[in-house]
């Protein structure tokens, strides 16, 4: 459902994301991870419209979408969530997430309704009335995929949203995310906590200095070389062989 | 609609009922005078607050929309022989452009915060000095409404007529302002003001959304120029788009509390009796009086960042 192709945008001399193109299926769990600075929430903006790509196209359900404006974007079912968690602090949980209800509700009653039937979904539901200001960071994270997934998305792109909490927590958002593919929601996320990949996603990219450099299933990817070069160094992939033959 | 949305709604009747009864029981055109004037700063308050408030952009020269519509009242009148009431959509529409403009190039480049504040206010600067120049206005001796009393004229012989007038304005300026709280481009405009960056990814139109909330808040600030050139016959430039109206204009909404639907209304009544009671009190001696109103002002944004409605709720919904 989703196409990237050649992708790529420079800052200045930096090569945030080059000639990156991969392929989505629907109904997944996909995910992409790499280390940081990898350039992994810049390809995320350009395929949702936030940053507009140097080169390259991105195509979503069939049709081309590069450089159009993020709402457009939205509306055509795509949705994203932010690393940085942005609630709209001024107003209750229930408010921020009718904001995402909204979308395909016009009216007032409907969206607030829809609301509290998605905090149910992702656990908010105690926590309707508060402001989103006074919640832990977990709630936030909930908070922002509550709100995207109010939106009504057919491609939701997670942003991080396991990022900061306890493994108690993380052990509580697995089945919430894995509930939210079982419902017809092709998720692509971006994560750095392994136990939640190696869990959730069928296939993963890796991404390292802005280029792919593996992908494949998540236990094809921890075992790919190269990978192993990128988060942990060069010769430790060869030095980790040598180790486990003389061991 | 939600009972939270009849609560509001029955407090505006309430406060509609009892300042219309008011000729009924007052008589004094210096009461009245001050109950008309306080109702006018709360129009500009909540015309401001529109913006400012639910859509986090703070203008510092609604003057441009307010200068606006005195003109367009004025001059139509003056120059083309219009009828002062023909002469109020034309106004009001012609605020909506002009703040479809300053919208248009404001928002269109991103500008937020002081920039858009700076914006605003050199839009105006650059009306008062078209003002000042042009034949057009009158230039800087300004323009006179020719006196022709009568209802028909939008020139009443009694303080009543008037007070019903911007009575009228102050509850359509604050209807709009309970719609916004209760629907969803007001969900959309406040999101906007909290994250844009959000609002975006969930389908928020940003740009739009300003737009609109500019151009409401232009048209009804434009309505409150129109008011002023009928009741008080004259215009300037200085008045128009002078700094005097742009600070008028936000004072009472940060005084009642930004972002909530009374607390335009009540910053303009706390202003006007603070201004009254300074000006009684120390009248003998000229600008002792705004001395002590900017301590005021001082204070009230230091220790109430959120107004006298910061009292009343814990949060801003509740």
């Amino acid at each position: 459902m989703l196409e990237v192709s050649g992708l790529s945008i420079h800052f200045g001399g930096l090569k945030a994301v080059e000639e990156v193109s991969l392929s989505l299926g629907e109904g997944k769990i996909c995910s992409l991870i790499g280390p940081n600075g990898a350039g992994k929430s810049t390809l995320f903006a350009l395929i949702s419209g936030f940053l507009k790509p140097a080169r390259g196209r991105v195509s979503f359900l069939g049709e081309d979408i590069t450089g159009m404006p993020p709402h457009v974007i939205c509306r055509r079912g795509m949705v994203r969530t932010f690393q940085i968690v942005q609630p709209f602090a001024a107003q209750t949980v229930r408010e921020n997430i009718a904001v995402g209800s909204h979308l395909h509700r016009a009216s007032r009653r409907a969206a607030l309704a829809h609301a509290e039937e998605v905090a149910r979904r992702v656990g908010l539901d105690n926590q309707l009335d508060k402001l989103a200001s006074s919640l832990t960071i977990a709630g936030r994270k909930r908070l922002e995929l509550a709100r995207a997934l109010a939106a009504g998305p057919r491609l939701l792109l997670l942003d991080e949203v396991l990022a900061g909490l306890n493994p108690q927590e993380i052990s509580e958002m697995l089945p919430v995310i894995r509930a939210i593919r079982d419902g017809g929601v092709t998720v692509l996320m971006i994560e750095h906590v392994m136990q939640a990949v190696m869990n959730l996603s069928e296939y993963t990219w890796v991404l390292n200095h802005g280029r792919l450099i593996a992908e494949g299933t998540p236990a094809e990817v921890s075992n790919n070389a190269q990978v192993i070069e990128a988060y942990l160094g060069r010769g430790t992939a060869e030095r980790l062989l040598r180790e486990a033959a003389g061991a | 609609m939600n009972p939270a949305a009849l609560k509001d709604l029955a407090a505006l009747a309430l406060f509609a009922v009892a300042v219309a009864a008011l000729p009924l029981f007052v008589s004094s055109g210096f009461l009245l005078n001050i109950v008309i004037m306080t109702l006018y700063a709360a129009l500009l308050g909540q015309a401001w607050n529109i913006l400012g408030g639910f859509g986090g952009q703070f203008s510092f020269g609604h003057a441009v929309f307010f200068g606006t519509g005195a003109y367009a009242a004025a001059v139509l009148q003056v120059k083309f022989g219009w009828n002062a009431w023909a002469a109020l959509p034309a106004a009001i529409a012609l605020g909506a452009a002009v703040a479809a403009l300053v919208g248009t190039l404001s928002f269109r480049y991103g500008l937020r915060g002081s920039y858009f504040a700076l914006v605003t206010l050199a839009f105006a600067e650059v009306f008062r000095i078209l003002a000042n120049t042009v034949e057009f206005t009158g230039a800087g001796v300004g323009l006179m409404i020719p006196l022709k009393e009568s209802a028909a004229n939008f020139q009443f012989a009694s303080p009543a007529g008037f007070l019903y007038v911007i009575l009228a304005m102050t509850l359509a300026a604050c209807l709009i302002t309970l719609w916004l709280k209760n629907s969803r481009f007001g969900a959309w405009l406040q999101a906007a003001r909290d994250s844009e960056e959000s609002a975006a990814a969930l389908g928020v139109n940003v740009f739009r959304v300003k737009l609109v909330a500019i151009m409401i808040s232009g048209a009804l600030t434009a309505a409150g120029g129109v008011f002023y050139v009928q009741y008080f016959h004259y215009i300037d430039p200085h008045i128009a788009y002078g700094l005097g109206i742009s600070t008028e204009a936000l004072l009472a909404p940060i005084v009642g509390g930004i972002g909530t639907l009374f607390g335009p209304l009540l910053g303009a009544f706390a202003l006007h009796l603070f201004g009254e009671l300074t000006r009684n009190l120390m009248g003998d001696s000229p600008g002792i009086s705004l001395m002590v109103y900017g301590l005021i002002l001082v204070l009230m944004v230091s220790f109430m960042p959120r107004g006298i409605m910061g009292i009343f709720s814990r949060g801003p919904h509740a």
